[in-house]
Formats: structure tokens, C-alpha cells, sequence
């Protein structure tokens, strides 16, 4: 390939992007755009996901998200956060394309708190909308391997199951239907939500998948940058420990050292 | 735009009322709100308005406008 990483290096493409590290980042919920950048610059993150909103009428000299994590160095994946309808995602993403001149991109169609659950309904017809306007969509979907077949089938760029509702921290609820989605999925598998800690970005990689995506369980640690080197290594011995194949379960211990030769 | 022109357009940005003057354009718009920056979008009674558009889209009153940019998100 003549995309300038080694065939020996282990990563990961979507849409025809290439990417060396296996974990995506969101941009949100820091203290201040200071932190946010060097928490992010620690995760060793090359695509980050950012929320379209607003500008501040009243100031608009506040500083930008741009100026601290330029989109020159990290890949910006706009997302839909925040919309609960088709119509508000396919018009945040077409004013997302705009702004950014980029059509790769993060549907999310959300349901009602507290749980916020893909609206499984209006994503598949906001993904078809925005694939047929020309979007490469990266999808946020419940853990449903019907779901998410149906979603590659319409031609989403990658699925992205949840682990957990956004923003809970309660890890991969389900890793026997993640499982079952990376095992059918011909396009990459990101596990998006619910991690809370580094053990649980390991174990989503340790079930096969091709990246993880986060934002909360960096943002809100107490200590945000060492975190997010913790998420580094995480990502790195999951997808290792992944490739190298566990060790069978076993009821019964099995000793390691040799049993003969034992002094009487 | 006319700088003489004395008659405004009343438009609406972001939610907030605004007046315009007479004529104005989406560029001059942004240049009255200090938003020349490029890394904005701006969509006009729910059509996207091309960058390559903006100097030449006049406004019309009871316009409703959107500047949205890129902000820290999950």
C-alpha cells in the first residue's frame, strides 16, 4: 500500500483512510480547549469527533476548537450529537460538510433520556438519506447484529455498536452481541460509548474489534492526559492480546511448573 | 451593499432577531458579525448557502439564518 505505513504496522482503514492508532476520541466535556488539547495529543488519537453548533453571535473572537486541535493533524468526524430526528441529523451533517469541506462522518440518531439509545428507526433513514447525498457514514447503532448487517448493507463506512449508554461509563454491557457484529461485519467495527475505564477499551479490542471510540472516560477522569495515555496502552494490549489468541478458560488450575522431579 | 441605504431588512441569526441593511449580501452579513473566519457554514431558511455563494446571496426580510461552526463534542 502507498499510504506511508509499514504492511507490518497494525491499522485500520475506513473509507479508504488509513489510521495507526485504534483509538477515536471525542472533544467535548473538558475544563477548557487548553486541556482538551493535550489530553488528546496524549491519547496518540489521529481522528476526533466534533459537535456542530452555533456560533457565539456576542463573541465571536472566542477562541476555536480548530486553534487547538487543528484539523490539519487529526481527522474531524463531525457528529449528530444532540439530534433526535432524521431531518436534524442530515441537516447538521450537511452543514458539518460544509464548514469542514469533509464527507466523512458520525450519524448518531438519538432516543429520549436517560438513556439516550439509538433510535434504530431514524438512524437506517438518516443514513440512507445522507449516504445518497454522497456522506461516508460512520454509524452509531445499538448492539443488535440485525441492526447493524442492515446498516453495512446500505453502505455505512463502519458500525459502531454501543457499549454502554453515553456517557455511563458501565463498560461493554454486552459482549457476546458485540462479538457477534465484529464476526459478520465486512467494514470496521468500533465500539462507541459506555467505556469508562482502560480495562474496558482492552476488553472491547480483546473481542475483536477495529478501533474504540471515547470521550468521557478521558474528559471526566480526575486526571484527563494521564488517562488518555492509559487509553493508548489499553487500545494497544487489547488489540495484542486480541491477535495473539487467549488461553483456554478452565475450571480446574493446571499448573505451570513441571510436575516430575519434585524433591522427596 | 449600499452603505447609504437607510432602509434595514429585520432577519433572524442564530435564533436572534437582526437588522440589515437594505441590500446586504450573506457575506456582509458576516463581515457586520466579525465572522469572516473561514471555518464557518452558513444555511438559509434551511438551504445550505455555499461559500462560493455568500457574496452573491442577498438577503430578504424574515430571513432565518444559521452560522454554525466546529465545537468540542462526543
Amino acid at each position: 500500500m502507498n499510504d506511508g505505513i509499514p504492511q507490518s504496522d497494525d491499522g485500520w482503514t475506513v473509507a479508504g483512510r488509513r489510521f495507526r492508532s485504534r483509538l477515536v476520541v471525542g472533544t467535548g466535556r473538558y475544563k477548557d480547549l487548553e486541556e482538551t488539547a493535550r489530553a488528546i495529543e496524549a491519547s496518540g488519537a489521529e481522528m476526533v469527533t466534533v459537535a456542530v453548533r452555533r456560533v457565539n453571535l456576542s463573541d465571536a473572537s472566542a477562541p476555536m476548537l480548530q486553534d487547538y486541535v487543528p484539523p490539519d493533524r487529526y481527522t474531524y468526524l463531525p457528529n449528530t450529537a444532540g439530534c433526535h430526528t432524521a431531518q436534524d441529523a442530515v441537516r447538521t451533517l450537511r452543514l458539518a460538510r460544509e464548514a469542514g469541506g469533509w464527507n466523512l462522518v458520525k450519524l448518531e440518531v438519538l432516543g429520549p433520556p436517560p438513556f439516550l439509545y439509538p433510535d434504530m428507526a431514524a438512524t437506517f433513514e438518516a443514513a440512507e438519506a445522507l449516504i445518497r447525498d454522497g456522506f461516508e457514514v460512520m454509524v452509531y447503532c445499538a448492539d443488535d447484529p440485525v441492526a447493524a448487517k442492515r446498516l453495512e448493507e446500505m453502505g455505512c463506512v463502519a458500525i459502531m455498536p454501543l457499549g454502554a449508554p453515553i456517557g455511563s461509563g458501565l463498560g461493554v454491557a454486552n459482549p457476546f452481541m458485540i462479538r457477534a457484529i465484529i464476526a459478520q461485519a465486512k467494514v470496521p467495527v468500533l465500539v462507541d460509548a459506555g467505556i469508562g475505564t482502560a480495562s474496558d477499551a482492552a476488553l472491547a479490542m480483546e473481542l475483536g474489534c477495529d478501533a474504540v471510540l471515547l470521550n468521557s472516560a478521558i474528559a471526566h477522569a480526575r486526571d484527563p492526559v494521564r488517562m488518555a495515555v492509559a487509553m493508548k496502552h489499553a487500545v494497544i494490549a487489547g488489540r495484542a492480546a486480541f491477535l495473539a489468541g487467549r488461553m483456554p478458560r478452565s475450571a480446574s488450575a493446571d499448573p505451570s511448573s513441571p510436575v516430575g522431579g519434585l524433591i522427596r | 451593499m449600499s452603505l447609504h441605504a437607510t432602509a434595514t431588512l429585520r432577519i433572524e441569526v442564530n435564533g436572534e432577531p437582526r437588522e440589515v441593511p437594505d441590500g446586504a449580501s450573506v457575506a456582509d452579513l458576516l463581515a457586520l458579525l466579525n465572522l469572516a473566519a473561514p471555518k464557518v457554514a452558513v444555511e438559509r431558511n434551511l438551504e445550505i448557502v455555499p461559500r462560493s455563494a455568500w457574496a452573491a446571496t442577498r438577503l430578504a426580510a424574515g430571513d432565518r439564518l444559521e452560522v454554525v461552526h466546529f465545537i468540542g463534542g462526543g
